[in-house]
């Protein structure tokens, strides 16, 4: 799979602080990409680099091979984090004048904005003043003017804030079927549940540096610890004296004689092994591999790199 | 390039339709037709006419009729003054003053020309016009200056002979370098001059200030990120000043042809039929007389407004106007490209104040030495404030009537596009970093850093 985006030795730094430091990021082209990262760790800088809004100390940017430059502004849409449109101006006039700045041709650009506005239904929004509308309904006009030139890569940072469940699920779906059409996302975000469910590739940035990048599920698989999870009936003490060598027994408790353990596999051991020596002890009702969720990665990751007492707290 | 002609346009149609443009175009033009017609038509009001009430006992401003043994006046009588001379004594006119309809009380002491000292008072119930003030101290004055002359057995013929030949009134021309002769008055120019700088002055404060709000206002409500994932901050900016700027244009030009509009409007209807230069051929009759007649105090009525007008006739007016659009044009740029600078830095109105200070203080400060411009406009000081980018807009406006050399002009204008490009690049980086700074409170310190940020 080619990458339509690739970040070379990124640095950025601002007097003090250094805001990215050496990063390098591959792109792939038509997948949904999450960049990752606590307050504060250099997100922004990179999309702003990527946006072309700031450039970078060093390094490169490329984009489907080439060089960044002005030329690729077309090809890339930009929904801020925080959102923003002019408060007295018209709905669609400024819908217009947006869609105009990123070179669509006028026409074009109101023929495709009808459709939206038809598929939104909000046609009676066409002629109101931004800030007649509700912070949603904002939202929504936003959205439509970030991806209305069908970019090629598509930077959406934190999409879904600001949503009520139904139109954030209006939004993903849409997400969704942008990337069918072809487009790729950058998808920043805190929200690991979307990650998991949307994202293919992540990146993690943390104070600066990238600490982790690659698929989901290779990430997902890469960094789970053999740990199973045992639900069973019988006796706890037959259970643990079972185990022999193939496990350790981690967390358990017992609900009389209703079991759930924790199984950490011993190197060189196959769960099937460890299933053989607990069947004549135990009456099996659940057998389950723990995959950690991205929530736990990110956290652990984290953690790991920031030292005690300044630990970052990511549970959304 | 098409780019900033987008932000160029919304810039610019976003102010015109605005409610408080169209008032302010409508505005205008009234308040200036009033300030130019206004003087013109009170000058020519005829107020009521006062009653006055004189007791002299000196009998040099009346005399007792031999006919029928009644007291007839002597001071001249005019469509705004008339005059009685009852038989009564100054302390009980006094006393029963508020019983009568006159205005004023005019008292001649008995002993008025040996004491030296003109004791001659005006009791009034409501303080008299300065016309009226005018006329009955000129003609007193006049009337007292003959009787003296007379006493002492001088001809006034010969007198008022030797008076008219010597009055002159010196004639000031400015002879220029093509040979023609351009004849100045020093107050009109002084008008015309100042006139203009306030203007200049009031014009790049509220275009520039407009730019600056523009500015804030793209940053608080972070519109900018999205256009700025669009286009170069400069584009943006400079599509902003330029926008304001033309509004400010279109505003102007709106402003000179509702102005001249209303003006003539008003002029045909205010002056009743009475041709603007028709006022003038008649003041210019009437100075002619009062050249002759200069110290014999004045039987002609003064208008000060109108024998203005006659004169804007040689002034270059075209040459100001021309002037006037090219200066606040570069001065506004200059100006508005510091307040989009300033505009970007802040998060909030209130945090403007620490820099808008020293941007204001020289356009305040050039305004203060125009003061001394207009005594000498051709001195260093004028020269120098009429070359430094941040003054010359002003300075530059209070000189010109006066004529300033071509040379002199085109370096000015050149500094001052020079004095813009180098605001703008300096603003432009400021700018840049400023935009997309928030929540920190930004030092002098800090804008100078960003100065050297890399793009």
């Amino acid at each position: 799979m080619s990458s339509i985006l690739s970040a070379q030795n990124i640095v950025k730094k601002y007097a003090a602080h250094t805001a990215l430091d050496n990063v390098s990021l591959e792109i792939p082209s038509q997948s949904i990409f999450g960049l990752l990262g606590p307050n504060g760790a250099g997100k922004t800088s990179l999309i702003r680099i990527i946006n072309q809004i700031t450039g970078p100390d060093s390094g490169t940017v490329l984009f489907e091979g080439q060089k960044l430059s002005p030329q690729h502004i077309e090809n890339i849409g930009y929904l801020p984090e925080e959102r923003g449109l002019y408060k007295k101006m018209e709905v669609g006039e400024q819908a217009l004048y947006l869609a105009q700045l990123k070179g669509m041709p006028k026409a074009e650009a109101k023929k495709k904005l009808k459709d939206w506005f038809d598929k939104f239904d909000m046609n009676a929004w066409w002629n109101k003043k931004v800030e007649e509308l509700s912070k949603g309904m904002q939202q929504k006009v936003q959205f439509i003017v970030t991806v209305l030139h069908e970019p090629k890569l598509l930077i959406l940072d934190e999409p879904f804030s600001g949503f009520d469940p139904i139109n954030a699920n209006l939004i993903k779906n849409e997400i969704l079927s942008l990337k069918e059409k072809g487009s790729t996302i950058l998808f920043s975000t805190h929200n690991m549940g979307s990650v998991e469910e949307l994202c293919d590739h992540i990146a993690l940035i943390n104070r600066s540096k990238k600490i982790l990048d690659g698929p989901v599920k290779e990430i997902r698989k890469n960094h789970k610890s053999n740990t199973y999870e045992i639900e069973f009936s019988g006796n706890m003490m037959g259970f643990t004296n079972s185990l022999w060598t193939f496990g350790k027994l981690g967390e358990h408790k017992m609900d009389g004689d209703y079991c759930k353990a924790q199984v950490v596999l011993t190197p060189g051991s196959t769960a099937n092994q460890l299933l053989e020596s607990i069947l004549p002890v135990a009456q099996i009702h659940s057998f389950r591999e723990i995959i950690p969720s991205m929530n736990d990665i990110f956290i652990s990751k984290v953690n790991a790199e920031n030292p005690l007492g300044t630990k970052s707290n990511f549970t959304e | 390039m098409n780019k900033i002609l987008l932000i160029i346009k919304r810039e610019y149609l976003s102010r015109v339709r605005k409610k408080s443009f169209i008032l302010m175009t409508i505005l205008g033009p009234i308040l200036m037709a009033g300030i130019l017609v206004v003087p013109i038509w009170l000058s020519l009001q005829k107020s009521e006419k006062q009653k006055i009430e004189v007791i002299d006992e000196s009998f040099q401003f009346s005399y007792i009729s031999s006919k029928d043994g009644q007291r007839k006046g002597l001071i001249p009588e005019n469509e705004s003054v008339h005059f009685d001379y009852p038989e009564i004594k100054i302390e009980d006119a006094r006393a029963g003053f508020y019983d009568t309809d006159y205005d004023a009380i005019l008292y001649v002491p008995s002993n008025l020309l040996n004491s030296g000292q003109l004791g001659i008072n005006l009791f009034y119930k409501k303080q008299l016009s300065n016309n009226v003030q005018e006329h009955i101290q000129s003609n007193m004055s006049k009337m007292i200056y003959e009787v003296m002359l007379a006493q002492n057995k001088v001809n006034m013929n010969v007198i008022k002979d030797a008076k008219d030949k010597s009055t002159f009134t010196l004639r000031t021309i400015q002879l220029d370098e093509t040979g023609k002769d351009k004849e100045t008055n020093t107050a009109v120019n002084v008008g015309i001059g100042f006139a203009c700088a306030i203007a200049i002055y009031f014009l790049i404060f509220f275009y520039g200030a407009q730019v600056m709000r523009g500015v804030m206002e793209e940053k608080t409500s972070r519109i900018v990120e999205v256009i700025l994932s669009s286009v170069k901050p400069f584009q943006l900016m400079m599509g902003k000043i330029i926008g304001v700027a033309m509004v400010g244009l279109t505003q102007f030009i709106l402003w000179v042809i509702l102005t001249t509009s209303i003006y003539s409007i008003a002029a045909a209807t205010v002056l009743k039929g009475m041709d603007i230069k028709q006022v003038q051929q008649k003041e210019e009759v009437i100075r002619i007389g009062q050249n002759l007649d200069v110290n014999h105090m004045g039987k002609i009525e003064h208008n000060p407004v109108v024998d203005l007008w006659s004169k804007f006739d040689n002034v270059d007016m075209t040459e100001i106007l021309i002037c006037f659009v090219l200066y606040f044009l570069a001065g506004y740029l200059l100006y508005s490209a510091l307040f989009a600078a300033i505009g970007s830095a802040v998060d909030n109105e209130a945090e403007t104040n620490q820099f808008m200070l020293p941007v204001t203080i020289p356009l305040v400060f050039s305004f203060m030495i125009a003061q001394f411009v207009t005594q000498d406009p051709q001195g260093s000081l004028a020269f120098w404030f009429s070359m430094i980018p941040l003054t010359s807009p002003v300075v530059m406006m209070v000189r010109l009537p006066f004529g300033v050399p071509m040379w002199e002009l085109a370096l000015s204008i050149s500094l001052l596009i020079g004095g813009f490009v180098a605001t703008t690049w300096l603003a432009g980086r400021i700018y840049r970093t400023g935009i997309l700074m928030y929540g920190k409170k930004v030092s002098w310190k800090e804008l100078g850093k960003w100065l050297f940020y890399k793009g």
